[in-house]
């Protein structure tokens, strides 16, 4: 039984959903290969070499890889997957975008969000934007899942040697073509792996206002994240959103400000460690998942808790 | 060109589930359902294509039980020109769905196909994918921009950081995100225009399908439930707490 955990990366640095992908990897079988489909892309594999756990880097460096398109990648994967009893996706956008192409291919049904491995064939996801836990069982010869990287810790980075293994690459599928990217450059850390996450709501009121979280959040070293009543009213831009259809996210701190607390918004921040809450409204479902509630006008609870920190 | 929309009918969005007693499942019974809210942008997105010309049809195809064709008249409320139901009373998975809508999208030849890129049910993000990759089309996921030109579809898509633009050789599979536009609201006339337009009700077995699920859910639970904390009075206590008692500032 060996697993494949395919690796996500820009050419230049491997993403950490790969470091916990690789975590839920090693609950299920004996071997843990890691696939690096990229263009000069040489560091990223130098860099998974090294992560604790793992057996063997399979490398593939081509100009079809280089933005990571799914009909290329998937095929690649594809090429691979008869020495696989189990392949593994992070649940992030590049992922979730994938791993389907692969499974359908296997005619394997694909387990999604994956938040915890009772077996080799059993394995635990939420539904209903996580107001139900369902245990499904796969008897397919390959089991393609992606994972939840909130729900398992990173590997070590370090302190592994393993070999890194080139394997000749897929011809370009010529469907698709990459044309460019816009991409927010931000000091900040990136939302899913961030310490903190400071998230704001309708009751900030207006684009403008939102950016009153950003002092907040440059005390803190914090991400910046969005209700989707925030991103729909146009406040912050989509990649912010926190919830059952954006980001999940499990930081040690999560402030919460202007958020009512929408079923959909708990889904993805329900397991953070210590919420805060700052709403005007008392009975707002925000506080019925903080440790800590402060109700009142946030426009003067924002500086005052930025002053004080 | 002919274009293909699937919808869902799914639990209201803005109801709660309650997990069954006997852990089998959530209990559905006497609860709203309605369109599942990706499938209705992406109902939106084709009807928005034919209006400006570039589609000549608008297809709506569902796949489930009989009371899916409530779903399937929203859509063609919204501008659908007609409906297909592959009815079925089976636990459809995705990868069945996926299968239907292969053959459904072989017997109508649509040159793009778009879909929710998510159910609010499942929750697993899989459909468009997986129908792409059985039709060995190109995909376009979480879109947040089309446009047809020159036989390819180019893309916009919401990425983690932010967006990348793919260009997609037609026929081809797009998966709607939450901004690719805001869904018109549905006019009590279009309501009684939708009632004329034809559903076509077909079955699995018509495609020689077999629906059934294949992975077999072992139970359903609650989720731990997080327990409400303390209210503080002010900043000030606030601050003190997540220093000396959370610990994590």
């Amino acid at each position: 039984m060996t697993t494949l955990v395919i690796a996500e990366h820009d050419n230049v640095q491997l993403k950490t959903s790969t470091l916990h992908t690789i975590t839920a990897a090693r609950l299920l079988a004996n071997g843990v290969h890691v696939l690096v489909a990229g263009s000069c892309a040489q560091s990223v594999a130098d860099t998974v070499s090294k992560v604790a756990g793992i057996d063997k880097v399979i490398f593939v460096d081509a100009p079809q890889f280089a933005d990571g398109l799914a009909e290329n990648v998937a095929a690649q994967v594809l090429s691979l997957a008869s020495d696989y009893t189990h392949i593994l996706f992070p649940a992030t956008a590049a992922g979730k975008n994938t791993a389907p192409r692969v499974a359908a291919k296997l005619d394997a049904s694909q387990i999604s969000d994956v938040i915890a491995v009772e077996s080799a064939d059993t394995f635990q996801r939420p539904v209903y934007a996580g107001n139900a836990i369902a245990t499904v069982q796969s008897d397919d010869p390959v089991k393609v899942a992606t994972i939840r990287t909130t729900a398992f810790d990173a590997a070590q980075p370090n302190g592994g040697k393993a070999t890194v293994e080139t394997a000749a690459a897929v011809a370009d599928s010529g469907l698709s073509s990459f044309i460019r990217r816009e991409v927010a450059t931000s000091d900040r850390p990136e939302l899913t792996s961030a310490r903190v996450v400071v998230s704001g709501g309708r009751g900030l009121g207006s684009k403008e206002n939102f950016a009153l979280l950003d002092p907040l959040a440059a005390k803190l070293g914090a991400s910046v994240g969005a209700s989707r009543a925030a991103v729909d009213s146009g406040f912050a831009p989509n990649d912010w959103q926190v919830g059952q259809t954006g980001k999940i996210v499990a930081p040690e701190l999560y402030v919460a400000v202007g958020i009512s607390g929408a079923i959909q918004h708990l889904a993805g921040m329900k397991d953070s460690k210590v919420i805060v809450a700052v709403n005007k409204d008392a009975d707002a479902p925000i506080f019925s998942v903080a440790d800590y509630g402060l109700v009142g006008d946030l426009f003067e609870i924002l500086p005052a808790l930025t002053q004080s920190l | 060109m002919k274009v293909i929309t699937a919808v869902k009918r799914v639990v209201d969005y803005n109801v709660k589930v309650r997990v069954k007693a006997d852990g089998s499942g959530v209990d559905i019974g006497n609860v709203k359902m309605s369109m599942n809210p990706f499938d209705e942008i992406a109902v939106e997105a084709a009807t928005r294509l034919k209006e400006a010309g570039t589609a000549s049809e608008v297809i709506a195809v569902s796949c489930g039980l009989t009371q899916s064709q409530e779903t399937l008249r929203t859509a063609l409320a919204i501008g659908a020109d007609r409906g297909v139901l592959v009815e079925t009373d089976a636990e459809l998975q995705p990868l069945a769905v996926a299968k239907l809508l292969k053959a459904v999208v072989e017997k109508e030849q649509p040159q793009l196909v778009i879909l929710g890129k998510q159910a609010i049910d499942d929750d697993a993000g899989q459909t468009g994918q997986l129908l792409a990759a059985l039709l060995d089309w190109p995909q376009a996921t979480f879109a947040s921009n089309i446009e047809i030109k020159d036989g390819a579809a180019i893309v916009t898509r919401e990425v983690d950081g932010g967006l990348e633009v793919l260009s997609l050789r037609l026929p081809a599979i797009v998966t709607a995100d939450l901004r690719l536009n805001e869904p018109r609201y549905v006019t009590l006339p279009n309501i009684m225009k939708a009632k004329k337009k034809p559903i076509e009700v077909v079955k699995p077995s018509d495609f020689g399908i077999d629906p059934s699920p294949r992975l077999k859910t072992l139970k359903v639970v609650e989720p731990p439930v997080r327990k409400a904390g303390v209210m503080v009075p002010d900043v000030a206590t606030l601050v003190a707490k997540l220093k000396i008692e959370a610990k994590v500032i």
